[in-house]
């Protein structure tokens, strides 16, 4: 492609250029996308193209005759979406041939995203060039830099650390807990108290594999409409310390006032398992679990600042390796580039 | 080549070994698994070939002196690894095992005193006690293997009970599943240890003049120390970093044992060792 040639763009706005009450004006629903395609389907100059709507951004890519058309783009965007141009425009983001490549590869890999290195963003992005296909708007260009985006976003993930480590909390813990039992399939977990961050421990724990769940709360109701939602089994809570030893992980989430496992009843419960380990995750605030049962042979107990911690040094490492990663972007975004200038007819 | 040159080889393999999972460790990078692994056979299969040569030459079991001896054990421990590792994939087992390996092969080539002489006719032509003594360094090899297994476990316990899981840390197998492998192979050391004894103890009922005994005490010792230490974990009496420090104690206690105990025996003749090697 050279300067007469068309040009590869993206155009958009994303969390980086536009709050998030102008995302959620520029948001396209399912109904409103295929209108919005075809809007552009018909939109003169514009040869190609594939939109990326994802809660954090809005990004056309496209091959365009030349640059003009790109305003034309804007104008028929903030029409479909009802916003005013010129407010638009200070949002927008927009990126030409090889940064428009870098782009799309950076998105990719996840480096553009909130939470660095996180990997929805990698099939949102196959979906959009899915959905693209589907409807017959990419072409031989944006079929190329797409499939070659996807292979340097994985090379990228492969062979830096920004995916590496867990950053929610939750995750964190089932992060640990593979630490400690490997597999979670046999593990038998115990989530104590109905919140919404034990729910989501729980749900974290069930994505990795731990098939045994069970739900207990001060409220017996509670844990069974928990406990349902979940698929897992609801145990009175005064039931709790004599059931103790049956448990291999032990989330504690309530709000409670006090400890509501102490140092001795966690020892009781050891010495009839003393050979397995008992992994005891205190999310709760004021803590649920007695900190002396953490000198206990064979337990490993961590609080919400525990986690809190390792989630802050996973996201410090995803961070020190973006310049690694952008340094491979670039490399490969440039010599698609390229590539792309010497296909037959673009000879400049 | 003469045997130690192929021992010389082998020790290189297992020092590359070594090498390239500290670069890896050192970087926070994953360990190359596969790479060391084929790195350690190739040693393993250096190592065979250099035990095999010394076995021809003295027309048996090579382990007539402590040089021999060493390079047995170190043998034994890899080639448990060669089937352990492929079985449960332990990250950093193959590490450790290239070091373990590298110390013993090396030490023992180093020492040029532990093979200068060897016995000849050490077993009396006995198929029965070269049996049981291969038996019983095998086992060596698997308690050797054992004590690394016991040293990721109290490194894993200790980066789990200070919140320390970043850098090298990162890369130790699971915690239970370190117990698992440890367990398994108490099980199947003591096993063969005590097969070991009992083909030992019916040739030396027979014989009981041929019993060296320092070495039936010591071995002996070791042999209640480990099936202690097995039946107590059975019971749940002895587990976690309590039997990963007395695996690791028993471990060093036998490998000290060795040169003490071979120096002491008096079957068979001395010779030079050097009259053995054989290309």
């Amino acid at each position: 492609m050279s300067a007469s040639d068309p040009t590869l763009f993206v155009v958009g706005a994303t969390h980086h250029t536009a709050p998030l009450e102008w995302r959620e004006r520029l948001a396209l629903t399912p109904e409103k996308m295929p209108e919005f395609q075809s809007r552009l389907a018909a939109l003169p100059g514009l040869q190609e193209f594939a939109v990326l709507n994802t809660c954090n951004r809005l990004e056309i890519y496209g091959v365009a005759d030349e640059e003009s058309t790109l305003d034309t783009l804007r104008t028929a965007l903030c029409e479909h979406q009802d916003i005013e141009v010129d407010a638009f425009r200070s949002l927008e983001m927009r990126e030409l041939d090889a940064k428009a490549i870098y782009h799309l590869t950076s998105v990719s890999a996840g480096l553009e995203s909130q939470l660095i290195g996180e990997n929805e963003i990698f099939g949102q992005v196959k979906d959009a060039y899915a959905e693209a296909q589907d409807v017959r708007s990419v072409g031989p260009v944006l079929h190329k830099v797409f499939q070659k985006a996807f292979q340097a976003a994985k090379h990228v993930r492969t062979h830096t650390a920004i995916a590496e480590g867990q950053v929610s909390v939750a995750n964190v813990a089932v992060d640990l807990a593979t630490t400690i039992f490997g597999s979670l399939a046999d593990a038998r977990v115990l989530l104590a108290g109905a919140g919404e961050i034990g729910e989501q421990a729980a749900k974290a724990f069930r994505s990795r594999g731990a098939n045994d769940l069970t739900v207990t709360s001060r409220t017996m109701e509670k844990a069974m409409s928990l406990a349902a939602s979940l698929d897992a089994r609801a145990l009175p809570f005064e039931k709790l310390g004599r059931r103790l030893a049956d448990f291999d992980i032990i989330v504690c989430a309530t709000a409670a006032p006090g400890s509501i496992l102490s140092g001795p009843a966690l020892a009781t419960a050891m010495a009839r398992r003393p050979a397995a380990p008992l992994f005891l995750i205190d999310l709760a605030l004021p803590r649920d679990i007695d900190p002396a049962a953490g000198d206990l042979d064979n337990v490993y107990l961590y609080n919400l600042d525990d986690l809190a911690r390792i989630s802050e040094e996973n996201r410090a490492a995803r961070v020190a390796e973006i310049e690694k990663a952008r340094d491979m972007i670039t490399e490969k975004s440039t010599y698609l580039w390229e590539s792309l200038k010497r296909r037959p007819g673009n000879e400049s | 080549m003469i045997d130690r040159h192929w021992i010389w080889i082998a020790a290189a393999c297992y020092l590359v070994g070594v090498v390239i999972g500290t670069i890896a460790l050192v970087r926070h990078r994953k360990q190359p698994a596969a790479t060391i692994y084929v790195i350690v056979a190739g040693g393993f299969v250096s190592q065979t070939v250099g035990l095999y040569l010394r076995g021809l030459a003295v027309g048996g079991c090579p382990l007539g002196n402590t040089f021999e001896l060493f390079q047995f054990t170190a043998w034994s421990a890899t080639a448990l690894y060669l089937v352990v590792g492929l079985t449960f994939r332990l990250s950093l087992l193959g590490y450790f095992t290239s070091l373990l390996s590298v110390v013993l092969t090396t030490v023992s080539l180093a020492i040029p005193a532990w093979d200068a002489t060897r016995r000849v006719n050490v077993f009396g032509g006995n198929v029965w006690i070269e049996f049981h003594a291969a038996l019983a360094l095998f086992s060596y090899g698997v308690f050797a293997l054992l004590a690394l297994t016991s040293i990721m476990f109290l490194l894993r316990n200790y980066s789990l009970k200070h919140k320390r899981l970043s850098g090298a840390f990162t890369f130790l197998p699971a915690i239970r599943d370190l117990d698992h492998i440890s367990v398994r192979l108490l099980t199947v050391g003591v096993s063969l240890l005590s097969a070991s004894l009992l083909v030992g103890a019916a040739h030396w009922i027979r014989a009981l003049d041929t019993v060296d005994l320092p070495k039936l005490l010591v071995t002996v010792t070791i042999w209640i120390a480990y099936g202690a230490a097995f039946f107590l974990r059975r019971r749940g009496k002895l587990y976690g970093t309590k039997l990963s420090w007395v695996c690791i104690v028993l471990f060093g206690a036998a490998l000290l044992s060795v040169y003490p105990v071979d120096s002491s025996r008096h079957g068979g003749d001395e010779a030079p060792a050097s009259s053995f090697s054989q290309p």
